[in-house]
């Protein structure tokens, strides 16, 4: 019980790593910046290995296991503790967290060894791995959204690394702002909950859910808009409709940093949030429908514009805005397990993915553009089918572990109690989407003609500590969905047996929970699941990427041309950054300068400390004529005064009879 | 034994103070300006007295000990002032002492 009993050290760890690099790595040599902070992040991951291994000793009865540590905040009614939390659900992000953050680590010293700032950059990355700690293990919300803010700082400052670059500047701040916006809801949300509630501990108030109802889908109560506030904070970290524009921004940052923060773990936040919440979620039949609706028109809408981004970083980013647009189809339509299930998955084969990405960045030498690469398949082999396997992973190639979960999620929007035709077929299409851009960067990349200059560029395989996590992380995109496996053949699924407890421990009648689809006959389930249409699409996308980029490279082009017009508008992202810069930026910096600056500030609060300063300057300089310093001028006015003294005196006297 | 009515030192007291302020107020000699003082603090010193004795008490001749302990104390540094001003500026006219201005 070492762990379970002392859950701090958990998040100590990065935290002491984070601290000793910060502090004091700028005069250590790399080895001692290295062993720090992959050490203290190898040491968490042990750890939480070793928690794992006590976790599974205890009862039913014992889960959720919490510590609390110490009152951190009391005033009135209002209680927040410093206490940690330990469920199924935690356990499965701390495994992800801790696990990728560790490749990460280990593939930075590669990726970032002859970087500036080396000591600085690791320990920002320990730095944010306390905070995701934090976040997953917090047992109430209050430290929950400390957490929450603090990857949000650290994916800005990790954004703005190479802060002499003001694409990078901006884009950090970008990604501060939009996410802040969210968090304006999120808090909201939090203070509606307390005043609900009275409480912020997550049993405590899942414990009170139990007494409630589900509320109607309209008109909704007050659980309801808990939740839509609670979800527009996840719509901001989570990088949803409307304010995903921050994270294809957010490739600026160093690649490692896409892959572990705005990839597999921060940008998660927003699904484990939800499903963390789902007690009150379940009883929100409105704000389910809501996420759901997010999650399919995202993952839809940013596949159709990964479809022509040239960049291979862009194409992984509005991937992975997707992406999690499925994790958020899952949850809205009450298949928690699911969304959790591809949470996972995705943490593996899109953090290999950008890792990857990493490795042909730094074989090129820098450059970005697929348009700039072909042909490297025979030159970087590690990287190539590292990355091949990644691609049949998110594109649902079966056996690949984003197919089972894929597979999930959309079965359940197929099939949940409140699936519908419009969600499922917003999925469908975008998988298919997905499997053809996928395709299409595989393709631009490792096949046909090099493209680009052999005498200046000079292709490498990366070294051993990049390819090694690539290689760990190509194995569990392969088998990592394996659990849910016997799924497939009407066996149990045992990812979502693992999870079931913390998604079914507060029922409620009529409470949207989707504990898997009805059971059909096992060939059946397996012919269904094989030959069903997220295969066919998946396999439609591979071949139309086949067809476009390898057998006629010129279709393309012909047909971008005879669709001109949707192509322009997908090429140009929709206008939407645009549109948010004349909808909201423009009027924001007009009224800022034109109201707030010259005339609040400069008029109001200004016009007032200068004009108590002024009048107090000029009636100086008037009020000076008296010193004289003719002492016989004083004398006349100390007699005036005292006659006038005396005569108030006489007078009020006089009145008092 | 009461004589003189009380209103009598009073309106004498005043007369007093006022030529007092008079002087000092148009007079341009230190040492006149220093007698001046002098004269208001008699004349009140006068009125403490007559107060005194109107009322039987004690407390108003008190008070005029302390004050001309005070006028005392008072023209032993006045005058040792005066002096040093003398000696700094050849003048004791009060018009021309004005260094203290703005």
């Amino acid at each position: 019980m070492l762990i379970l009993d002392h859950l701090w050290i958990i998040l100590a760890l990065p935290l002491l790593g984070a601290a000793i690099n910060g502090l004091l790595g700028k005069n250590f040599r790399k080895p001692i910046v290295n062993a720090v902070g992959i050490g203290s992040v190898s040491v968490a991951f042990l750890s939480v290995a070793e928690l794992v291994r006590e976790f599974m000793r205890l009862s039913a009865g014992q889960i959720p296991w919490v510590k609390s540590y110490f009152t951190w905040i009391t005033a009135g009614q209002f209680k927040v503790d410093f206490a940690l939390q330990v469920d199924q659900l935690t356990i499965v992000m701390l495994f992800v967290v801790t696990f990728v953050s560790l490749l990460v680590h280990i593939y930075s010293t590669g990726y970032m060894a002859h970087e500036e700032g080396y000591y600085r950059f690791f320990s920002y990355l320990n730095l944010f791995v306390f905070f995701m700690l934090t976040l997953v293990l917090a047992a109430n919300v209050v430290l929950m959204f400390v957490g929450w803010e603090g990857v949000g700082l650290c994916s800005y400052l990790l954004i703005g690394f190479w802060f002499l670059k003001p694409s990078a500047i901006s884009a950090g701040k970008k990604a501060f702002i939009t996410t802040r916006i969210g968090d304006f809801g999120f808090t909201v949300g939090i203070l509606l909950l307390f005043w609900t509630f009275k409480s912020v501990d997550f049993r405590t108030i899942f414990a009170q859910t139990l007494h409630m109802q589900p509320e109607a889908f309209a008109p909704a109560g007050v659980l309801t808009l808990i939740c839509l506030l609670l979800f527009t904070g996840a719509i901001g970290k989570s990088a949803q409709l409307p304010l995903y524009v921050w994270l294809p921004d957010a490739m600026e940052g160093p690649t490692p940093v896409s892959a572990l923060i705005h990839a597999a773990t921060m940008v998660t936040a927003g699904v484990y949030m939800v499903a963390r919440m789902n007690p009150l979620f379940s009883r929100a039949p409105f704000a389910m429908f809501i996420v759901a609706l997010v999650g399919a028109l995202t993952a839809f809408y940013a596949a159709t514009i990964g479809l022509v981004q040239t960049d291979i970083k862009k194409v992984l980013a509005y991937s992975t805005v997707s992406q999690l647009g499925y994790m958020f189809l899952g949850l809205g339509v009450g298949s928690y397990a699911a969304g959790v299930f591809h949470l996972m998955t995705h943490a593996f084969f899109k953090g290999l993915l950008f890792l990857a990405a990493g490795s042909v960045i730094h074989a090129m030498g820098g450059d970005q553009e697929m348009p700039h690469m072909g042909g490297l398949r025979n030159k970087i082999p590690v990287t190539f089918w590292t990355m091949l396997i990644a691609t049949f992973a998110i594109a649902g190639i079966p056996g690949f572990a984003g197919f089972f979960s894929k597979d999930e999620i959309l079965e359940a929007a197929h099939s949940a109690p409140h699936a519908s035709t419009l969600l499922w077929l917003l999925g469908l299409v975008g998988a298919g989407l997905t499997s053809f851009y996928m395709f299409r960067l595989v393709f631009l990349t490792f096949f046909g003609e090099p493209r680009y200059d052999e005498h200046k560029v000079h292709v490498h395989e990366s070294p051993k500590s990049m390819t090694v996590p690539l290689i760990l992380l190509a194995i569990l995109s392969t088998v990592g969905g394996w659990v849910a496996a016997p799924h497939l053949v009407n066996g149990p699924d045992y990812f979502s047996n693992f999870l079931s407890p913390v998604f079914t421990a507060y029922p409620a009648a009529g409470a949207i929970v989707n504990e898997g689809a009805a059971p059909e006959s096992a060939s059946m389930v397996l012919l269904h699941a094989l030959t069903g249409w997220p295969v066919i699409i998946a396999l439609l996308g591979l071949l139309v990427a086949w067809w476009f980029y390898i057998k006629s490279p010129e279709t393309p082009k012909k047909f971008a041309q005879s669709l001109r017009g949707p192509y322009t508008l997908i090429l140009h992202k929709y206008y939407a950054d645009e549109l948010y810069n004349a909808a909201i930026i423009q009027p924001l910096l007009w009224v800022s300068t034109n109201v707030l600056w010259h005339v609040v500030d400069e008029g109001l609060i200004d016009g007032t400390v200068n004009g108590v300063a002024r009048v107090a300057r000029e009636s100086g300089a008037e009020l000076r004529e008296i010193q004289s310093g003719n002492a016989r001028s004083y004398a006349s006015w100390v007699v005036i005064g005292a006659v006038g003294v005396t005569l108030l005196m006489l007078g009020l006297w006089g009145m008092g009879r | 034994m009461n004589l003189v009515p009380i209103s009598y030192y009073l309106v004498l007291s005043a007369i007093l103070f006022g030529l007092g302020i008079v002087a000092f107020v148009f007079k341009r000699n230190i040492i006149t300006i220093f007698m001046a003082i002098e004269l208001m603090l008699n004349a009140v010193n006068l009125a403490f007295v007559a107060f005194a004795r109107a009322h039987n008490q004690l407390d108003g001749l008190v008070f005029v000990f302390f004050v001309i302990v005070v006028a005392a104390a008072e023209a032993a540094v006045g005058l040792a002032i005066v002096i040093t001003v003398y000696q700094n500026r050849r003048t004791l006219n009060i018009e021309q002492i004005n260094l203290l201005k703005f």
